[in-house]
């Protein structure tokens, strides 16, 4: 079932057009990656599903409903953590569902608990690796009552390892609560590990260049990196996100 | 120490060349004076602490309300910012004899001075605070779908809190000294009083004693505006921002 759909969508910038006639739909429950060069107007895409920016053309319909121009439709988690530092942890994850409706202190607890973080409710952002800031900053998007989640290169900020960590850890967390998810990101083998689809961007202006549907089985893990069929894979995005060529859609 | 050391090096230096006491007291007479005078002089410090404390509530209250508005619109924020600016290089003291004119010598116009005083740091201190926000943090808030107002008290105004802390500090000190020279204006009680008095008949102990309690008072503001800060203010909020 379609939960997000978002069909001609256009943006400019002065005379500078950022998306041209974008379409893309997320079903209920997937993992999608929007994956594009930098520049090519990511990030703008969210804050117009995000509602702080207004198309000048098309549609963003979630669950049937036009949310263009709308806030408070979608959770978001940024490049970096913005956690507010005078809140602690346990009130610095709640803060998403505080803006909506009531925070649920008990489930916060136990989603902190599971990410490790129990011994860091009462610490405060200043006192938490980048890793943990991540963690929270994800927590908090989770525990936020709607049913997309919006990520824009939550892990580019962290060193490999780290970031490779986290890749598993979000995995996992999401197979547990299989909420839908746009995930923003650079990084190919990031895309093919964590999503059911990957959307290709080309740059100025963006428009869907190829749609991959990705076709390792759930639940994953680390050692898929390492395989024969994800290097295949990984061969195979890179070609479609440098091609020149327009419109060619990949399926399985 | 370094007081101590100045009030030492001044004993020394007013007894070994014998200036005239109603010169140049040493501070063993003025603390002398400042014991002696107690009964005579504490009304008047009574007084100018009740006066500075209601003009700093005045004056510090309408500040940051103003502050508040003028950040919520900020087509008329900018016009008036440039204003407030300007302001505080007045010395709005020197509107003092004309609040006389206009309101004559009751408790009105020195509340007013003291209030004026107070008002112009907090309201610039309170409006750059809320303008520095930072970026990122808002634009997670405008994502996550916060509304002007949840914007305002869940971000803008606990992120402003430091720099309204340091808009009261300078506005405590400046209450106390508002409130000194609106005594001089005219008045039945007060430190100002008592100073005018002490200076007409040549007791310049007096005159000091006077001065000590002006600076025991506005250390004493700032120090609970500070103790008020560090309750509310946390300490792991420094370490993230700057
Ligand atoms: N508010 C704005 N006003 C004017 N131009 C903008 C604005 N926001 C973004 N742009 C421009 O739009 C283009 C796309 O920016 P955007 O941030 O969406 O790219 P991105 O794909 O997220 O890039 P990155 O991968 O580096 O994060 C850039 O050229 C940028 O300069
Ligand atoms: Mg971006």
């Amino acid at each position: 079932m379609t939960l997000l759909n978002i069909s001609n969508l256009s943006k400019s910038f002065g005379n500078e057009t950022i998306l041209a006639h974008l379409n893309l739909s997320v079903a209920e429950g997937e993992f999608v990656s929007i994956l594009g060069p930098s520049g090519s107007g990511k990030s703008t895409l969210f804050h117009l599903v995000g509602g702080i920016l207004a198309p000048d053309e098309g549609e963003i319909n979630l669950n049937g409903d036009v949310i263009s121009g709308k806030r408070g439709y979608i959770s978001y988690m940024p490049q970096t953590p913005s956690l507010l530092p005078w809140r602690n942890i346990l009130h610095n994850v709640t803060l998403g569902q505080e803006l909506q409706r009531k925070a649920d202190k008990e489930t916060a607890k136990d989603m902190l608990m599971k990410a490790g973080l129990q011994q860091y409710m009462n610490a405060y952002p200043n006192e938490l690796s980048g890793g943990m800031k991540q963690r929270a900053a994800f927590i908090r998007a989770l525990l936020s009552p709607q049913s997309v989640l919006c990520l824009d290169e939550p892990f580019s900020a962290l060193d490999e390892l780290t970031r490779q960590e986290m890749q598993e850890w979000l995995l996992g967390t999401w197979e547990e609560y299989k909420k839908t998810i746009l995930f923003v990101t650079h990084n190919i083998e990031e895309a093919l590990f964590l999503s059911d689809r990957i959307i290709i961007l080309s740059s100025k202006p963006a428009q869907v260049k190829a749609e991959v549907t990705v076709p390792f089985s759930r639940p994953r893990e680390k050692k898929l990196l390492l395989e024969d069929e994800f290097f295949k894979w990984k061969r195979k995005v890179y070609n479609l996100l440098t091609s020149t060529a327009d419109e060619y859609i990949t399926r399985t | 120490m370094v007081l101590l050391l100045l009030l030492i090096v001044w004993e020394l230096i007013v007894k070994q060349t014998g200036v005239p006491d109603w010169l140049f007291p040493a501070p063993s007479q003025i603390f002398q004076e400042g014991w002696n005078g107690w009964e005579q002089f504490y009304p008047h410090l009574l007084a100018t602490l009740k006066l500075s404390l209601i003009g700093f509530l005045i004056g510090s209250g309408t500040g940051l309300i103003t502050a508040i508005i003028l950040h919520l619109l900020p087509g008329l924020r900018d016009s008036i910012y440039p204003l407030l600016i300007l302001s505080q290089n007045i010395p709005i003291i020197v509107l003092a004899p004309l609040l006389v004119i206009w309101f004559g010598f009751g408790l009105m116009p020195k509340i007013i001075v003291i209030a004026l005083v107070c008002f112009f740091p907090i309201t610039v201190a309170s409006l750059d605070g809320f303008k520095q926000t930072a970026p990122e943090l808002k634009h997670y808030m405008n994502m996550a779908g916060a509304s002007k107002s949840q914007l305002f008290w869940k971000l803008e105004l606990p992120y402003a809190t430091p720099s309204i802390f340091s808009g009261l500090k300078i506005s405590a000190t400046y209450s106390v000294m508002g409130a000194v020279i609106s005594e001089w204006l005219g008045a039945k009680h007060g430190i100002g009083v008592y100073m005018t008095l002490a200076s007409s008949s040549f007791r310049t102990d007096r005159v000091f004693v006077a001065i000590f309690w002006i600076m025991i008072l506005s250390l004493l503001f700032f120090g609970l505006i500070k103790a008020a800060e560090r309750t509310l203010v946390r300490g792991q909020f420094k370490g993230e921002i700057k």
